[in-house]
């Protein structure tokens, strides 16, 4: 659906290095990276709002290298939402439906107020509206002319965490519904991994690693990957048992989270498949049965010894591997090598779900 | 109560003379128009006309000095192009030439001797002694206060919103009209009235290039050097009071574009 062909671009200091990239039709692609690695410019090429100094863009199967925005067919959603100020919720949702008979753009509105759960603010002024109810009608406006692209530019980044969980799941469940061909970026691997077929991961305005996000997590090609990703530990699995009688008020429970041979207790917001991530850093190693409160206690031989400056990273085996990290001091102390059993604790609150 | 500091009370009575100086000539000529001076000048058919010549030309002039000078606003505000800064300097330019000056440089190009007036004339229209003069001198003198404005009206609007509508399917030239001119509508409203101001004001340009028709400013200076100050008085206190209008519409603008920043 959207083909990069050695897209480049230099803009000052700053440059896209031929950018090789295809997205299918349907799927809804995330490419990932730092700011400033040119996530924004990738995406205002294909929208046809910055010229590659070389290379070429397909959309839909047409050379669009050459076309001005307005002719390309592509929706731009941008991280701070962009509404026109002067425009009411509804004529900003319409306005990109230019040329319909008013009766269509009625419908159109309507379907997609009911949709973004909108509806009660179609009259409302733009000032004052919360940023979450500003990105639903960034959207709403975006999807309105129906276009076969649609180009979203860190959606979720100006929304608060409650609001970005919210939004991000909705956006799932809107690709699903319309399985309308999506682009988005974004510095945040959690909303990767929730929404992605398929990843990109973009250095310095390089495309370093593509694939589907479990394998991008799991077998980073660089270091940089690994690093930007930032997770030695992350699990696929499923929440289930969520203990809602203990705290009726609160929105978060105790629950079991088992992904294969791992069983883990966490505090979660919901049943049903999920994603587990553990920093390294939290995990405590000892050599005897641990006496600590922490609800996660694992049993496990070290499989691999890796020494970064101050640091001891251990791979141990509890059925699956895990990461640990250590300061030289505790290492020494541990006396652990290669073959050695340990065990290993964490709070249930150390692992992140989502 | 806080004693006020010695900066305050220094600073407070050095501000008292200025505005004392601004206000004091202002006050001056409001009582010092005799009785029925007012009221005769106003009845005063060449007084009246001068007015309207006035209002008319400067509306003429801020008409054509938006027609061309908000797109050049627009292309600077919005393009890096060669030669930018060049066009934005010589823009400023008229506000330091003294406007005499300016009168004879605009009779050289749009006298009969000089390619501009012959153009001109082919089409009708004789500047030197005419109402296109008047027009033509108050748009050099006052296009740049509108063409500073919209630049700074368009430089506030955000680009990433023209590129949305870009997305949404609006050519360059729909986008302008539908985003980037109503977001700056303020401006280009202020931008407007302070030419249109300015050119109401004007009188060493248009004085060289159109003395008849008087314009207000051009009648208040025949007059003056006529028949003397008491003539003069009751038209120039006539033009003042349009000018404060004017003023005041340009201020509440100001106000209801920004209540915080306005003074």
């Amino acid at each position: 659906m959207i083909r990069l062909v050695n897209v480049s671009l230099k803009v000052g200091a700053f440059a896209l290095h031929s950018i090789n990239l295809e997205v299918k039709r349907g799927e809804y692609f995330v490419i990932l990276g730092p700011t400033g690695a040119g996530k924004t410019k990738l995406l205002e090429i294909i929208a046809g709002l910055l010229f590659p100094s070389s290379g070429e863009v397909w959309i839909a199967g047409e050379n669009v290298t050459e076309r001005p925005p307005e002719r390309r067919c592509v929706g731009l959603m941008y991280q701070d939402h962009l509404l026109f100020p002067h425009l009411r919720v509804r004529q900003n949702i319409a306005f990109g439906l230019r040329g319909r008979s008013p009766a269509e753009t009625r419908t159109k509105i309507a379907s997609l107020a009911r949709l973004l759960k909108i509806e009660h603010l179609l009259e409302c002024r733009i000032t004052g509206l919360s940023g979450g109810e500003q990105q639903r009608i960034a959207l709403a406006r975006a999807l309105a002319p129906e276009r076969q692209v649609l180009l979203l530019d860190e959606p979720l980044s100006a929304l608060d965490p409650p609001n970005r969980r919210e939004v991000r799941r909705e956006l799932r469940a809107l690709h699903k519904q319309l399985a309308m061909t999506t682009l988005h970026v974004t510095h945040d691997f959690e909303e990767a991994l929730v929404l992605a077929d398929r990843v990109a991961v973009i250095q310095a305005g390089e495309i370093v690693q593509i694939g589907p996000p479990e394998i991008v997590f799991r077998q980073p090609k660089s270091t940089f990957v690994a690093e930007f990703l930032g997770v030695e530990n992350l699990f696929r699995g499923e929440i289930t048992d969520c203990d809602k009688s203990q705290s009726p008020h609160e929105k978060i429970f105790n629950a079991r989270f088992q992904a294969g041979p791992l069983r883990l207790s966490v505090v979660a917001e919901r049943e049903g498949p999920a994603y587990a991530a553990i920093r390294s850093e939290e995990i405590i190693v000892s050599r005897d049965q641990p006496h600590s409160s922490a609800l996660n206690n694992l049993y496990g031989t070290v499989t691999h010894i890796e020494t970064t400056g101050p640091l001891v990273r251990l791979t141990l085996d509890v059925g699956v591997p895990l990461m640990a990290m250590l300061t030289v001091q505790s290492f020494a102390v541990l006396g652990l090598e290669v073959g050695t059993k340990a065990y290993l604790s964490f709070k249930a609150t150390a692992i992140h779900v989502f | 109560m806080k004693k006020p500091s010695l900066l305050v009370v220094i600073f407070s009575l050095l501000g008292a003379f200025v505005v004392l100086f601004l206000l004091a000539p202002l006050l001056k000529m409001l009582t010092s128009v005799r009785t029925g001076g007012l009221a005769e000048a106003l009845a005063d058919s060449e007084v009246r006309n001068a007015i309207a010549l006035t209002l008319g030309c400067a509306l003429w002039a801020t008409l054509i000095g938006a027609l061309l000078g908000v797109p050049l606003a627009y292309l600077l505000a919005r393009r890096a192009f060669f030669g930018r800064r060049f066009i934005a300097a010589l823009v400023d330019l008229p506000v330091v030439i003294p406007h005499p000056v300016a009168g004879i440089a605009l009779l050289l190009v749009f006298g009969r001797q000089f390619y501009g007036g012959r153009f001109f004339s082919h089409l009708g229209l004789t500047f030197v002694g005419d109402i296109p003069g008047i027009v033509a001198a108050m748009i050099f003198v006052s296009i740049s206060l509108l063409i500073n404005a919209a630049r700074d009206g368009f430089l506030r609007v955000d680009p990433r919103l023209e590129n949305v509508a870009r997305t949404l399917g609006y050519s360059p030239l729909r986008t302008f009209f539908f985003v980037s001119v109503p977001l700056s509508r303020r401006s280009l409203l202020s931008g407007a009235i302070m030419m249109w101001a300015r050119a109401i004001s004007e009188f060493g340009s248009i004085v060289v290039i159109t003395y008849n028709p008087k314009v207000a400013s051009v009648l208040i200076y025949d007059r003056f050097t006529t028949y003397g100050l008491t003539y003069a008085l009751p038209v120039a206190l006539i033009l003042v009071l349009i000018c404060l209008l004017v003023f005041a519409l340009l201020r509440g603008i100001n106000l209801w574009e920004s209540p915080a920043k306005a003074l």
